[in-house]
């Protein structure tokens, strides 16, 4: 079918391909410059003059279209930036050039992620063609222990299905776990849906999703849920009660193991962060952790506040202090080291641990090292260690 | 008509094309590092015509369409694989690098064999082995943009009768 597009996103990367693509088109007006929105977050600041062109090309563009534009300073992560600047709001249709699109299920948009000569089609069209997806639905029993947050359900969950499990799919999130959960871990949990291959992670909203919607934005929305009798292909079920921290070993988000099995783990580096999460609770649950500790002697810990908005907050709330006290390294929003771009790349044979999503060969730096995916929590815990650790000791 | 070259499971946009790289849009200089962190000499034993034949999930990971592009420029002619991953899948059609699936025509051909496809009407055909596949046929939508040579050429077109 196609379809009308409520918001079209695209960043640093992403955009300059479809400024390319629409200007060899001779396509010099966008069909609805408001229902645009450009985030300078991957490559900024500008990480080298490579970057800081494209990132010009992409400012050019929206300024001559009249389109909006986060620079560097004045949004952050363009996922943790939508919902929080209320841009995204329940019932939306949103197609953003990025992968990690799919987020917004979150706040009950129906949210994809696409290549950049669709996003150009899209500008031009103001609609795009897509398949309507069949859908599959995760219930998350029980009630989750301290330590435990969405990351370390949606790890189980891909370790579980595998990394085609919801391959072109809609992953329909629903049970005591998420309806506990905030509002944070939620896009966590939607935000990795694309790491099972789902076109999109949805959770219906409710009272926390329209408190969370209203206190931000101001559009009118529309909450929608399956009806009763919607036809799921697949239904997992997963119990949280008992269920560990979990961490993803190299080289798949699908290999994940609870906590117990790889604590011991020698690791370089740290990363809390990115669109996965940088966001308040993950930002506090690790300052908790790192209070009044230090980050293991000879391990770089590096924490990344998602947005110009959640820094200031967690700076108004003493975290950053707790950061840097604990000789954590505490960066202006980028999406860089998730990616392997900028601000603590892997050398040679080197080790992380982040909580950002993928732990691909060579995508946080060389093709040697290696990345483990986990929690804040676990993150945090393991700066202090220097070794894969359990985080619930320390709470 | 290419010779093949084969790849697993879960060949991820960063194998393809790592992020380092992605400081450019330069069709040509993301060709040079096609594949670099998965098989540095990818790109030094081979001068075009390849046909890169790879197990289930081909492309998954980020939406960087720097990924079809660079297999483009590397001198890919056709990736076939038993699955794609959603994005990489509407990225190829998009910008007209043939994408075909077939599970039989994946799991037979091994490096160095010699294969000839037809996008259009989904016919795989191994020289080396002597047998002949059937691709997942390609929806309509997606056949009439491989024929306007990419979807911008396509949108032209709408446009057009738009107005």
């Amino acid at each position: 079918m196609t379809a009308k597009i409520d918001l079209l996103l695209a960043n640093d990367i992403t955009a300059p391909i479809a400024i390319d693509e629409l200007e060899k088109a001779g396509i010099d007006r966008i069909y609805n410059p408001s229902s645009v929105v450009f985030v300078a977050d991957h490559m900024v600041p500008a990480k080298d003059i490579d970057a800081a062109n494209l990132c010009g090309k992409m400012r050019a563009f929206a300024k001559r279209q009249g389109a909006p534009l986060y620079e560097a300073g004045w949004g952050g992560i363009e996922h943790a930036l939508l919902p929080e600047e209320g841009l995204v709001v329940p019932g939306m249709f949103v197609v953003g050039a990025d992968s990690h699109t799919c987020t917004y299920g979150a706040v009950g948009c129906f949210a994809t992620g696409v290549g950049s000569t669709d996003f150009a089609a899209a500008l031009a069209m103001g609609e795009l063609w897509f398949r309507v997806p069949e859908s599959m639905k995760l219930i998350f029993k029980g009630k989750m222990g301290d330590g435990l947050m969405g990351k370390d359900l949606i790890l189980n969950a891909i370790g579980k299905i595998g990394v085609d499990g919801a391959a072109y799919r809609a992953m329909e999130f629903e049970g005591q776990g998420i309806d506990d959960m905030l509002m944070d871990g939620r896009m966590t949990m939607c935000n990795m849906a694309i790491e099972a291959g789902a076109k999109s992670g949805i959770i219906a909203p409710d009272a926390k999703t329209v408190d969370y919607v209203r206190a931000r934005s101001g559009r009118p929305f529309q909450l929608y849920r399956s009806s009763p009798d919607a036809q799921y292909v697949e239904t997992v079920e997963f119990d949280v009660t008992d269920m560990e921290p979990q961490v993803a070993l190299p080289h798949s988000p699908g290999n994940a193991k609870p906590v117990s099995e790889v604590t011991g783990t020698e690791v370089d580096q740290v990363v809390i962060g990115s669109c996965t999460n940088g966001r308040m609770e993950d930002l506090r649950i690790a300052a908790r952790i790192l209070r009044g500790r230090a980050v293991h002697s000879g391990l770089r810990c590096i924490i990344i506040p998602a947005t110009q908005r959640l820094y200031l907050q967690a700076l108004d709330e003493g975290l950053i202090e707790t950061f840097v006290r604990a000789n954590a390294i505490v960066s202006t929003p980028t999406c860089g080291p998730c990616l392997g771009m900028h601000m603590g790349v892997l050398g040679e044979g080197e080790v992380a641990l982040s909580t950002t999503n993928r732990n691909f060969i060579g995508r946080m730096g060389h093709r040697s090292s290696s990345v483990y995916l986990a929690s804040p929590a676990t993150a945090a815990a393991t700066a202090i260690e220097g070794i894969i650790a359990d985080p619930r000791r320390y709470l | 008509m290419g010779i093949v070259y084969k790849v697993g499971d879960s060949i991820d946009t960063d194998l393809i094309v790592p992020a380092r790289y992605l400081n450019t849009i330069d069709p040509a200089e993301l060709g040079r590092h096609c594949f670099e962190d998965l098989d540095p000499e990818f790109l030094k034993a081979r001068g075009g015509g390849m046909i890169v034949v790879a197990g289930r999930n081909f492309g998954c990971g980020s939406s960087r369409e720097h990924a079809p592009i660079s297999l483009k420029a590397a001198g890919v002619e056709c990736v076939i694989a038993k699955s794609f991953a959603r994005i990489f899948f509407r990225n190829a059609v998009n910008i007209g690098l043939p994408v075909m699936q077939c599970e039989e025509a994946a799991e037979r051909a091994e490096s160095g064999d010699d294969i000839q496809f037809d996008l259009f009407s989904g016919t795989i055909r191994n020289l080396k082995r002597d047998e002949t596949y059937d691709a997942k046929p390609l929806p309509k939508s997606m056949q009439e943009i491989y024929s306007s040579g990419g979807l911008m050429n396509y949108v032209k077109r709408r446009l057009a009768e738009r107005t």
